[in-house]
């Protein structure tokens, strides 16, 4: 199967503590997200995929002329009508010999954007494919997922040898309508606990237990595990429950420093858990989009990793912990602003 | 008037039932009943329904002909029932009177609700709807809030403690652990409910009943294991305001007074009890009510376990409202199913020896409306 490349993330600076939403509001509901990432006002979903893909290209010596599909996957669009991934692509440099799309499956859309990639490489349709997860997550005020939401892309450019080898991918689709946003609608609306057991667990679970099924292998076998993370129980439960530890889950654990950035949430732990991961390490990754779908993937870490990680610290190219350490922490007055939660 | 008794139930799982519809529910816990009770569906004469507000729930008004569709039952009378939370003990009260009247032999009582499939925010504005709209719900009051003013009230003047009310939900609880259908089968202690999320001070989120999916059926003949010798309703003002004392329900006082006297027993009689804990401190003001315990000495009473399993006047054996469910229709019902259990000896782990006597107290809202329903072992 196709193979990771080269990845990068970037996660705007800007943050709102969870403390000061409630002080606002006189409410505390707070879901284990401490701060979270707000993007700046000159910030979308179209600059956060450029500068993750940007991140994630400049990390590996290619001829961009070979980069022949880009798929984009956010709930944040700016453009009911009108592709994000034409502006990237005309950013990146990578038009017009091009397979592009914009994808749209809440919170699992950019995992998705990997699998078409890694499908095409594989049919050999294309050489490189760059598959981004990007969100500027959108949330009604003093609702729970005000406290919840951050923002953040991550980008992986699919190739047929690389860094990380996609030994496996699974999906696992149903109608179950547990979060939405109709195309009139500001903000989504979300099915409040229904959310979880029906929703969130039942299809993180079984996707991950059909990969792991088909593939013989258990929890003890990865190093790391990452799951979509909306808040922080439920990536923390349904990783015991499959028997997961502590310590690995944590490196991919981003949602207390950044909240949950929808269609970027898992695939920026996983920037974040490939970061932290040696030669020879197994990761499981499993996605979660309402409505509802997970895909799930067993990637093995290879020898090249080494090298990849050179290159780009010789280059000055931040990592994950980099973007979550830098931060600037606002008020409630001007998140808001920069949130475009003020009618003017 | 011509003896009634029960001569089956059947009930669903209780809780968060995502897969299951509101037709199917009602279906499912007839049918147990039938098979509990032996008889063919083409017997029943009549049918009760009570369900609360599927119009609101579900969008299904005129639930009467769908459950009569669902069921095939349809050339025989369908009645829906509402009292709010007593919605199902009143449905039971219609069917008494019909079977006691002579005018049906046979007679199932459902009650149904389906609360899960609208958001909790339009689940709290339909619960409110159950209070006083002009002169409580459009000020905000909610029906936690109402409870918590009664209980400040009996705190006040009783020196009911905070400890007293948590001790209701963990005996409910652990009762609820020994009940298979429960929605919350787990045990909690006093340090939980102390520190669980404030809803409406003094109460905290585990003090009060959760929002439920089930169902509940009994069939009601003129022959059967369990006598209903006593079925009485009465009412109390809707809004919490207009009564003289908040301590007490006028409504369940009146019933429970008019069963008794039916009955021709007393409430030292009473071998064990189903009441509407909707909220903690409603379990302690209903103990008081129906005369099990004196006023202000109901809290005391949890506390030192009278009302537990083990007591002398067990309260609640199936989990009550708050750890076996409370979907509102089927709650009336399900009190009478585990008392019906329990007198005939089939409640399992949770069963109590030696019974005679059973008592079922369903109360609408914050005490409006109120059923009280005596069962002898025959």
């Amino acid at each position: 199967m196709a193979s990771i490349v080269s990845y990068g993330s970037y996660i705007p600076r800007f943050r709102v503590e969870g403390g000061e939403i409630s002080r606002v509001w006189g409410r505390d509901l707070r879901v284990g997200v401490m701060t979270k990432a707000i993007p700046g006002p000159d910030e979308d979903t179209i600059t956060m995929a450029t500068e993750s893909a940007r991140n994630c290209l400049r990390s590996v010596d290619l001829d961009l002329g070979k980069v022949r599909a880009l798929y984009i996957g956010s709930e944040s669009h700016p453009y009911a009508v009108k592709p994000s991934g034409t502006v990237v692509a005309e950013a990146l440099g990578i038009t017009p010999d091009l397979y592009m799309a914009d994808l749209e499956f809440a919170c699992k859309a950019g995992s998705t954007a990997i699998i078409i990639c890694s499908s095409q490489v594989d049919s050999g349709l294309i050489e490189y494919g760059l598959a981004i997860g990007a969100d500027k997550a959108q949330s009604s005020t003093v609702d729970e997922l005000e406290f919840a939401t951050g923002s953040g892309a991550a980008s992986f450019l699919i190739g047929k040898k690389g860094i990380v080898d996609i030994e496996s991918m699974k999906s696992y689709t149903t109608d179950t309508p547990d979060f939405w946003r109709r195309d009139v609608q500001k903000y989504p609306s979300h099915g409040g606990r229904f959310t979880g057991e029906p929703a969130y667990f039942r299809h993180v679970t079984e996707c991950a237990e059909l990969l792991m099924s088909t593939m013989g292998t258990e929890a003890k076998d990865f190093k790391y595990a990452v799951f979509h993370q909306p808040n922080l129980k439920f990536p923390s439960s349904v990783g015991k429950k499959l028997g997961f530890k502590e310590e690995q889950l944590r490196p991919g654990l981003l949602v207390p420093e950044i909240g949950n950035a929808y269609a970027a949430s898992s695939l920026l732990g996983l920037t974040a858990a490939l970061d932290a991961s040696e030669p020879g390490d197994r990761v499981l990754l499993v996605s979660y989009g309402s409505g509802a779908g997970s895909d799930a993937f067993q990637l093995y870490v290879n020898d090249e990793i080494v090298k990849f990680r050179e290159v780009k610290n010789s280059r000055g190219i931040r990592n994950t912990s980099s973007y979550i350490e830098e931060k600037e922490v606002l008020d409630y007055s001007i998140y808001a602003k920069y949130s475009g939660r003020y009618r003017i | 008037m011509r003896k009634v008794c029960i001569s089956g139930v059947g009930i669903t799982k209780f809780g968060e039932l995502w897969s299951r519809s509101y037709r199917e529910l009602i279906v499912e816990a007839g049918l147990r009943a039938l098979e509990d009770a032996e008889l063919p569906g083409e017997s029943i004469e009549c049918l009760y329904m009570a369900s609360m507000g599927p119009g609101m729930w579900v969008s299904q008004e005129h639930a009467g002909p769908m459950i009569a569709e669902q069921t095939g039952l349809t050339s025989i009378p369908v009645v829906r029932v509402e009292s709010g939370c007593a919605s199902g003990a009143l449905a039971l009260h219609q069917a008494f009177i019909d079977v006691a009247s002579g005018k049906h032999d046979i007679v199932v009582v459902g009650g149904v609700e389906k609360m899960t499939d609208v958001g909790a925010k339009e689940a709290g504005s339909i619960i409110n709807t159950m209070l006083d709209y002009e002169w409580e719900s459009i000020f905000g009051a909610t029906l936690p809030a109402l409870y918590a003013m009664m209980a400040r009230k009996h705190m006040h003047d009783y020196g009911t403690t905070r400890e007293q009310m948590a001790e209701v939900a963990v005996k409910n609880h652990y009762n609820g652990s020994l009940n298979p259908i429960a929605h919350f089968g787990r045990k909690i202690s006093v340090d939980q409910v102390l520190s669980s999320p404030l809803l409406a001070d003094p109460l905290r989120m585990l003090d009060c009943a959760p929002m439920s999916d089930g169902s509940a059926a009994l069939v009601l003949t003129s022959k059967g294991d369990v006598e209903i010798i006593a079925c009485e309703m009465a009412s109390s003002t809707l809004a919490l305001h207009s009564r003289e004392d908040i301590t007490t329900m006028d409504c369940v006082v009146g019933s429970s007074k008019k069963a008794y006297k039916r009955a021709g027993i007393n409430p030292s009689d009473v071998d064990i009890a189903e009441l509407h804990d909707y909220c903690t401190i409603g379990e302690i003001i209903e103990s008081e009510d129906l005369g099990f315990f004196e006023k202000g000495k109901g809290g005391k009473k949890v506390a030192e376990g009278v009302t537990s399993l083990n007591g002398s006047l067990p309260i609640n054996t199936s989990g009550g409202l708050k750890s076996r469910g409370h979907p509102i229709g089927a709650t009336g019902v399900a009190q009478v199913a585990e008392i019906y259990d329990q007198l005939i000896g089939r409640a399992g782990e949770r069963q109590i020896e030696l019974l005679d006597y059973g008592l079922c107290c369903g109360v609408g809202g914050s005490g409006g409306s109120a059923v009280v329903s005596i069962f002898r072992r025959r």
